[in-house]
């Protein structure tokens, strides 16, 4: 783990410029690598222009490690080259799918977590590590639906995948809050069970209630600040773990760079206590 | 890929573009009646078509969001993206748009798109220094005769004959169009050339001739072939100001100067009304 990442912000185009001049301490910037899989012109030299000054995570949200069939190879190419030319301090995906049989869904999408998904999950994801020459931090999705036939709980599942592959874990506690809101399961269990050691990397996020649904229907939709309730998860996460490099994601909805790097600043001031407690209780 | 995972993975693809609920694998009509079955399709849907909008700001802005909009459900279901990267995405639309009934009385609304287009190619396009206008004056003038000129790898050119599609696609390209020209539009024929030397995507209206001795560039033949193409659309053609005008742009590369020899390089994708 690089102990000199504290809290990052998503990188949105809007925010180049902020994001290049900012000085606050720890900082670091996370984007979806598939933004950047062109073949030259001003995105790669923005990219890179951020990466000369703040440490880089590399999020993907195109591999589609949950498929039943292997990470395409075309799509592994350009994200391995893209890690050599920004040499990331992070690089995460998810369990889920979003591309089968040539086409590409823009989404996280799940299945039911049985032993043949694990063998195929484990598999793609070695296959990956292998192309990219990184271990891979894999993120818990959020959850909508109550699917049948799971063989394994969520937490089992990753830690198996991590036993098998050496992959980490990223753990997105707006995810959590959301998908246990969804299908009825305790945040609070979840986030106390989850294997502290694994922990690359942390998310937080903000998420709406569904047009219809309301409360009975959260969706992460990362176009608000993040909520009280994930807010305090996140506590009880790092009271347990001690701190983690953790990132507020931002989609939709954009504030003023200030705006988010205030929303940081209480996120990069709770790992700062975070490491003082543990260091106190060492 | 039968498993029960790749049965599972194609019933909930198919179900999530699908305009009814049924779901032939019944582990997915289980889920597809569920409330939490719409995110994933309002998620996959917003992010194509949101992308297609991205992707071709000036039909948008000359159609209106809610009718692109609805036109982008219209193609999303028939032609999914193939890739993750969706600064990609929507190569077909035009194509599309051509053979759209609700656009049949908008014949000029396929060209747009295809400068839309263009433009993208030529934002993400490799990065190359365009070749230096002294470089050509430098030589002696019969030199330029034999010349080879690859174009640029960001360059795009296209002769629109029936409309003045280029008018129509820089009027409404920008956020601030609308504070730029506003005035009549002639109802003539108009191309343009897009290009990116540096960082930039920056355009200029192209004529016939202009688009003929570009297209003879791109055949990897000589200047001299080039300048009879461009004399064989337009007799009275200033060759001198088109070469001044291509050079200025950008439009070629400069490691591709080549004296009396061929280039088996592949011609760029060019658009053609």
């Amino acid at each position: 783990m690089n102990t000199t990442l504290t809290a990052g912000l998503g990188l949105k185009p809007e925010h180049y410029d902020a994001a290049l001049t900012c000085p606050a301490a720890g900082l670091w910037f996370e984007v979806h690598p598939e933004n950047y899989f062109v073949d030259g012109g001003p995105r790669l030299a923005w990219l890179e222009a951020i990466r000369a000054v703040h440490p880089l995570s590399l999020h993907g949200v195109g591999l589609s490690l949950a498929a039943d069939s292997p990470p395409d190879r075309e799509h592994l190419k350009k994200l391995a080259a893209l890690a050599r030319r920004v040499e990331p301090a992070l690089m995460s995906e998810h369990l889920a799918w979003s591309a089968w049989r040539g086409f590409s869904y823009p989404d996280l999408l799940p299945f039911a977590r049985t032993h043949e998904a694990l063998l195929r999950i484990a598999a793609n994801i070695s296959l990956a590590q292998e192309a990219l020459g990184r271990t891979l931090a894999i993120e818990n999705p959020s959850h909508y639906l109550h699917i049948e036939g799971h063989n394994h709980d969520e937490i089992d599942f990753l830690t198996e995948l991590s036993r098998r592959s050496g992959c980490r874990l990223l753990l997105d506690v707006n995810n959590v809050h959301v998908g246990a809101r969804n299908t009825g399961y305790s945040a609070e269990a979840y986030v106390d069970a989850f294997p502290a050691a694994l922990i690359a990397e942390v998310h937080l996020a903000g998420h709406t209630h569904d047009a219809l649904m309301g409360d009975a229907l959260l969706v992460d939709s990362h176009d608000m600040p993040v909520a009280p309730a994930v807010w305090a998860l996140y506590q009880r996460l790092i009271a347990r773990t001690g701190a983690r490099p953790t990132l507020i994601e931002r989609d939709a909805n954009l504030p003023a760079f200030d705006d988010l790097l205030a929303e940081r600043d209480i996120a990069h001031a709770m790992l700062q206590r975070a490491s003082s407690t543990m260091a106190e209780a060492a | 890929m039968n498993s029960a995972l790749a049965q599972f993975q194609d019933a909930f693809a198919a179900a999530l573009l699908a305009t009814d609920a049924i779901a032939a694998n019944p582990a997915v009509a289980a889920l597809v009646s569920q409330p939490g079955f719409m995110v994933y399709r309002n998620t996959v849907m917003k992010g194509c078509i949101d992308a297609l909008q991205a992707n071709y700001p000036a039909v948008t802005r000359l159609v209106g969001e809610e009718w692109l909009r609805a036109a982008a459900a219209v193609f999303v279901r028939a032609h999914p993206p193939t890739q993750a990267a969706l600064v990609h995405y929507g190569a077909g639309f035009a194509d599309f748009l051509a053979g759209f009934e609700p656009a049949a009385d908008m014949d000029w609304l396929p060209g747009v798109a295809r400068l839309d287009r263009s433009w993208t190619e030529a934002h993400v396009a490799r990065d190359a220094a365009p070749l230096d206008p002294a470089r050509i004056a430098a030589l002696p003038p019969e030199a330029l005769a034999g010349l080879h000129l690859q174009p640029h790898p960001a360059a795009r050119w296209a002769w629109f004959g029936e409309a003045p599609i280029y008018t129509l696609w820089q009027r409404n390209r920008s956020e601030d169009a609308d504070n730029a020209d506003s005035g009549d539009i002639p109802w003539q024929g108009a191309g343009a050339l897009i290009t990116r030397p540096q960082a930039v995507v920056q355009w200029t209206a192209l004529d016939e001739a202009g688009c003929a001795f570009m297209a003879t560039c791109a055949a990897g033949l000589s200047l001299a072939e080039a300048a009879g193409a461009a004399l064989a659309v337009r007799p009275n053609a200033d060759l001198a100001a088109l070469m001044s005008q291509l050079l200025q742009a950008g439009a070629f590369a400069a490691d591709t100067i080549m004296a009396n020899s061929a280039t088996t390089d592949p011609e760029p994708e060019q658009e053609q009304s």
